[in-house]
């Protein structure tokens, strides 16, 4: 299976990475490849097989009682953020 | 290039010569930090060392032995892979995008090492946010294999592998999504286990694919690995998918006959794409296990030569949806004079990430948009149920599988670089065991041309007691652990 320009810039655009003109046809080809490469799977017969999410089939999701069981750490967790300010992350304006 | 003694051959030494005092944890600390400098230019296994915490850790250790406090574990040193976080210390996982994220708090695996008195060394080198089998895809720039420099220690837990192979690093904490723990443990000599999915807790485990990650240790011995499996594992609320169930004492069957254990040669291990000399190292070993009572027969996965298209297509998937957290909002980079929100997530996302992550993200995101889903991630999922279904068929006759862990010995840094799908082949006996949850080792076996060679182990979910007792067994017989490469002895 063979990707080209466009599919490699729409694939970006829904993963919001923004590549760079040279980037463009690296992924056109290395992208390609691996879709020819996993396109073996068409090979296995594979009707009435369930779908397998969990390599432990079997562990329910667990439940926990509804308690507050975390603190607040907003302070704490901002030190990392680029932009704060009064307690807010900044980015740029949304709505106008 | 002259490296300060190490202390000893082992943990277990070490736990040893703490106990008789020998030596203190500040004398080990210190002794292991010299080590860790002097060969930092050359391997490039650290991203950052901790020293001035480590003394200290190490003072607070000798005190609690001191006050007849504290455990066997107390005082050892050891280092982390940087995809674990640690309070208050840059986590970094190998990206560009966390270069300047300090972790507001510890992995659940990190804290359950320190309450067992281990003391941190630091940080280790690795694959960015793990994708990559040579560790050449670190934005801190790759690591070196101590048995020749000019090769790759293998990946994603590079730093970790190539670290306690030179002996810097009594021991480390790594990570395994395909067969990050194994591979690089054997390309580079030492004794690697990836627990089953859901021993040990993935909380403070930067995400790469949820279903797949487990964490796990690189250590000198199977010993050691038992000694250090402990306290890392274990029930953890905070992990959605933690298993409760009971952790045993992994070193109290360590000694185990071998006697009637029945191990299974996967054929399809044997296929023409391993290196024949390899392939001779693991027969060796096979006559080990043999001489020590464990029977042997040829058992067949049929689906797992799918194995890697199926991961490629599982963990990139996973991958694009746990990597839409890096946003240049809440943390990690961002870009400059972001013209609008898009922008900001585009641009930072751009610069943030390197070209193999990208690579996945990207494949991750096709695999799971509409039109595809279908065609590729559900069509993954089911030939990952028939790969598993093959194990459990195979777990039916054999107590433990056995088979090579890598194709060749350690690659020349550059050589996979160009295609990566000769990259992600390197993984082809690792990642069957990640895609069904199962337990897997790797030991070393031998050398090819100066190189080390790994055997491969993996067993049925929660049979790391079991697998340890065999690999230990074997330890016994054969002094390949021990080996220590010439510039690092």
């Amino acid at each position: 299976m063979s990707l080209n320009r466009a599919d490699i810039e729409n694939i970006a655009r829904l993963a919001r990475l923004e590549l760079t003109e040279a980037e463009i046809p690296v992924y056109v080809d290395s992208l390609s490849r691996i879709f020819a490469f996993v396109g073996e799977l068409d090979r296995a017969p594979t009707t009435g097989i369930a779908p397998m999410a969990h390599p432990l089939p079997g562990l329910a999701q667990r439940l926990r009682p509804d308690e507050v069981a975390e603190t607040d750490h907003r302070e704490l967790y901002q030190r990392n953020a680029p932009r704060v300010e009064a307690g807010l992350y900044v980015v740029p304006k949304v709505i106008e | 290039m002259s490296l300060p003694a190490a202390p000893a051959a082992t943990v277990a030494e070490l736990v040893r010569g703490l106990a008789a005092k020998r030596y203190s944890s500040v004398e080990l600390t210190r002794a292991y930090l010299d080590r860790v400098a002097a060969a930092q230019p050359e391997l490039n296994a650290f991203i950052t060392v901790t020293g001035e915490a480590a003394l200290a850790a190490a003072a607070r250790a000798d005190e609690a032995r001191a006050a007849g406090r504290g455990g066997p574990l107390t005082g050892v040193p050891l280092a982390h892979k940087d995809i674990f976080c640690t309070e208050g210390v840059l986590t970094t996982c190998g990206s560009k995008m966390l270069a300047n994220f300090v972790s507001p708090y510890d992995a659940t695996v990190v804290a359950g090492l320190r309450q067992a008195g281990t003391v941190m060394l630091g940080k280790l080198n690795m694959d960015e946010f793990a994708m990559g089998s040579s560790n050449e895809t670190s934005y801190f720039g790759p690591v070196r294999n101590p048995w020749d420099t000019a090769r790759v220690p293998g990946g994603s837990s590079g730093g970790s592998a190539a670290a306690v192979a030179a002996r810097i690093a009594p021991a480390a904490t790594a990570t395994d999504t395909g067969g990050s723990i194994r591979q690089p443990a054997a390309l580079c000599g030492v004794t690697g286990i990836k627990p089953t999915y859901g021993r040990v807790s993935r909380y403070g485990m930067i995400a790469f694919a949820s279903s797949l990650d487990q964490g796990g240790l690189i250590t000198v011995s199977a010993e050691d690995a038992a000694l250090l499996l402990g306290p890392m594992s274990g029930f953890d609320p905070r992990d959605s998918t933690s298993v409760d169930s009971p952790v045993p004492d992994y070193t109290a069957t360590l000694a185990d006959s071998l006697d009637g254990l029945t191990i299974g040669l996967v054929k399809e291990f044997f296929d023409d794409g391993l290196d024949a000399e390899c392939g001779a190292r693991i027969r060796e070993a096979i006559a080990v296990l043999e001489k020590q009572g464990a029977r042997v027969r040829e058992v067949s996965c049929p689906n797992l030569p799918l194995s890697v298209p199926t991961y490629y297509v599982v963990a990139p998937a996973e991958c694009s949806s746990n990597l839409a957290r890096f946003d240049g909002v809440r943390f990690g980079h961002r870009c400059e004079s972001p013209k609008n929100l898009t922008d900001l997530y585009s641009r930072s996302r751009g610069e943030g990430f390197g070209a193999e992550v990208k690579r996945r993200i990207m494949t991750g995101t096709y695999v799971l948009s509409a039109g595809y889903y279908d065609a590729y991630y559900l069509k993954a999922q089911r030939v990952r149920q028939l790969i598993s279904a093959d194990f459990a068929r195979a777990f039916g006759e054999c107590d433990l599988l056995l088979g090579p862990t890598s194709p060749t010995p350690a690659f020349r840094i550059g050589d996979k670089c160009d295609d990566p799908i000769t990259m992600y082949l390197n993984d082809i006996y690792t990642i069957g065991a990640n895609l069904a949850g199962l337990p897997g080792m790797s030991l070393p076996c031998g050398f090819v041309g100066g190189l080390p060679v790994g055997l491969q182990l993996i067993g049925p979910h929660f049979s790391e007691a079991r697998m340890l007792n065999a690999a230990h067994r074997y330890q016994m017989e054969t002094d390949w652990h021990l080996r220590v490469p010439a510039a690092f002895a």
